[in-house]
């Protein structure tokens, strides 16, 4: 099976770069971006499966990230991660295809879990 | 019309800049009272006035003008009596020489015809040039007497004719004597004197047919009554009361009599003969009929105006109340919102607090997971077993922070329902997880009566949560170390579930379940409660569509029981 590629665009960088080495830790290959235009180049260049996205960040919102992902690249799969309480903005979003969310903080067992489902659908179907 | 002051005062009844204590509403209940008197009974008492002022003209009128006229009508009467009389002295004088006058049988006989076809006469003389009655016919000896000294005498020479006062004669009775002058051209003017008696003038007066406290009389132009009179002495008397000013025609002045009364003085004055005619009316007969009107008038006006007074007070009393009522409840509403307001502010900041403190959370999570991984995944080393502890109780209590702002998150929403379908029970076990720990060191019994198989209800977790908290708590609250708390589920109808907390604790008193509902009511210390925990949940529970009940007795504990629809009837949560 072909190694799972999560980039994770958080700009709380302890935290990201953390979550990053323990998710190589469990084998599925992992970035860290903490700025919102820098990810989306890097999107551009090399897609990921998933982006793991924080809804609040200074400069490029996790919102807006999602907006340009959807536009460009249908195909990857977006968790949302956010201190904030979640429900407030699930209402809306079926449409725009997001797959999950994540309320920091979170085991790392239950993120892991929510990415492998993510991923999972797309790989049956390609 | 009102000042500008009051006009401004008045603004005060448009209310009430938030200050709304009792003597403001007395204040604006005078205020309204005092105005509305004034612009009813005002113009009213002006209305009566004006209108009794009218009706004391117009009857005054009606009176005093047949008056007018039945004097001019009996003066003309009298005129034309006396104006009779002279002209047949007059006419025998012309008719007759003095030779024939002077044969006292031809004076009988002429004296018997007047008396036959006039009436009035009592006797006839005939007076020479030098003032010498030559003949005399009549029931005194008169015959020879001298009158040229007399003042009538000298009077007749100058006009021709002489119509007397009246007088007494020497039968005590009231006469008025006329003469006329026979002036020949050749002849020496020689005079012919006849006396007439009143009794025809008192007659024709009669004929007025005055009431009885009305006095019609003659009075000479000296101020002599001539004929009698009711109230202001006999023929001959001098009349108490200056005479009224001159007038041919009928007048009528006002004035007081020498008894003080109050009298209309209808009178006039004859053109030929010294005489003035006068009917003096007491006022209270003239107005009579007007004091009547006016005690009717006053009866009405009086009625008016309590009848006035009894709405306005009442009307005011009403309005003011009204306005109190609704003021009350203005400031109720307004009170509830900055209540609900405050509680959501609340809620704001604890989701606010709860995101800034989980940011730095995810943090220490993630790195105390790494060093888990790595040691986890590293060689073998001294206290291996004692670092991977120390990061499993690291990552421990990051999850209780988690649990504890997860809550703090799911209070703000709670602000809104969310309707869904839940397992009561569920909620329930979730809930008394709050509580294990306060459970645990307080030895309390915490135990579950679940009903099997309870059908899923649409409602609100939230809400239910913090209701079921807020309960609990306060069963928690009420009993003592070691004492029990069971919680009961059930299917109580078809349309409801029933949920039931009871504790053994302190119970409570008649008087404090009747306030047991109301907001900012509490038992607890100053500082340990609001108040409000009961409060809010009674109006979840009610906009939840449910009920909520309270049974307890002192000492002996306190059950709870709260009803809950199986399909939502939320109200819409404001």
């Amino acid at each position: 099976m072909e190694q799972i590629r999560v980039l994770i665009v958080d700009d709380e960088e302890e935290f990201a770069s953390a979550l990053a080495e323990r998710m190589n830790l469990r084998g599925i290959h992992t970035e860290v971006s903490c700025r919102g235009e820098e990810a989306l180049s890097r999107i551009d260049a090399h897609p990921p499966d998933v982006v793991l996205l924080d809804l609040m960040m200074p400069g490029l919102g996790g919102m807006e990230i999602m907006k340009r992902i959807r536009a460009k690249h249908p195909g990857i799969a977006i968790i949302f991660q956010t201190g904030h309480s979640i429900p407030d903005i699930l209402g809306m979003e079926p449409a725009s295809g997001l797959c999950d969310y994540l309320i920091k903080p979170a085991g790392i067992d239950e993120i892991i879990a929510k990415v492998r489902l993510c991923v999972r659908p797309r790989n049956n179907t390609s | 019309m009102l000042p500008s002051a009051w006009l401004a005062k008045l603004r005060f009844l448009d209310l009430p800049d938030g200050n709304s204590s009792p003597e403001m509403y007395r204040l604006v209940r005078t205020r309204i009272i005092v105005l509305m008197l004034l612009i009813t009974v005002v113009p009213l008492t002006a209305m009566a006035l004006i209108n009794s002022h009218q009706y004391q003209d117009i009857l005054k009128e009606e009176i005093v003008n047949p008056l007018l006229v039945l004097v001019n009508k009996t003066k003309h009467s009298i005129e034309l009596f006396l104006a009779e009389r002279l002209s047949t002295v007059s006419f025998i004088c012309s008719a007759y020489t003095f030779e024939q006058l002077a044969d006292e049988e031809n004076l009988r006989r002429i004296f018997r015809v007047m008396k036959q076809e006039f009436g009035g006469f009592v006797d006839l003389g005939l007076i020479d040039e030098n003032g010498l009655q030559v003949s005399y016919v009549g029931p005194y000896d008169l015959k020879g007497r001298n009158y040229s000294e007399q003042p009538w005498f000298h009077e007749m020479q100058i006009h021709g004719t002489y119509v007397s006062d009246v007088f007494m004669g020497f039968r005590r009775f009231p006469h008025i004597v006329m003469a006329v002058q026979h002036r020949g051209d050749r002849e020496k003017a020689w005079t012919l004197r006849a006396t007439i008696d009143t009794h025809k003038i008192d007659e024709m007066i009669a004929m007025m047919r005055l009431d009885a406290k009305t006095d019609g009389f003659l009075a000479n132009r000296g101020g002599v009554i001539q004929t009698a009179t009711k109230n202001y002495g006999g023929v001959l008397d001098k009349f108490a009361l200056p005479l009224p000013p001159y007038s041919s025609e009928a007048a009528v002045i006002e004035t007081s009599d020498q008894h003080g009364r109050e009298i209309l003085l209808a009178y006039t004055y004859f053109l030929h003969s010294p005489y003035v005619l006068m009917v003096a009316k007491p006022r209270g007969e003239v107005f009579r009929s007007w004091y009547t009107l006016k005690t009717e008038i006053l009866y009405v006006f009086v009625a008016c105006v309590a009848i006035i007074l009894l709405v306005v007070f009442k009307l005011t009393g009403l309005l003011v109340e009204r306005m109190q009522e609704s003021e009350e409840k203005r400031e109720a509403a307004l009170k509830e919102i900055e209540h609900s307001h405050k509680l959501s502010s609340i809620g704001r900041l604890a989701a606010g607090v709860a995101h800034e403190i989980n940011n730095p959370m995810a943090i220490i999570n993630e790195k105390a997971g790494l060093m888990r991984d790595l040691i986890e995944l590293g060689e073998k080393f001294d206290n291996r077993e004692k670092f991977l502890g120390l990061t499993d109780a690291i990552i421990a209590s990051v999850e209780r922070c988690r649990s504890i702002t997860h809550r703090l998150l799911g209070f703000a929403r709670r602000m809104e329902s969310q309707i869904e379908l839940l397992d009561v029970n569920e909620i329930l076990r979730e809930t008394i997880g709050f509580l294990e720990k306060e459970a645990l060191y307080r030895n309390i019994d915490v135990r579950l009566q679940l009903g099997d198989g309870l059908p899923a209800i649409s409602s609100d977790r939230g809400q239910l949560q913090q209701v079921f908290l807020n309960l609990l708590s306060n069963s928690f609250a009420a009993v003592e170390d070691g004492g029990a708390v069971t919680v009961t589920s059930w299917d109580a109808d078809a349309d409801t579930l029933g949920i039931a907390i009871e504790d053994n604790g302190c119970g409570m008193s008649e008087e404090t379940l009747k306030c047991f509902f109301e907001p900012f009511f509490t038992t607890k210390k100053r500082g340990h409660g609001t108040g409000l925990g009961l409060f809010i949940s009674y109006g979840i529970i009610k906009r939840l569509g449910g009920r909520i009940d309270a049974r307890s007795k002192e000492g002996q504990g306190t059950t709870m029981s709260v009803y809950l629809p199986k399909k939502s009837k939320a109200v819409k949560a404001g």
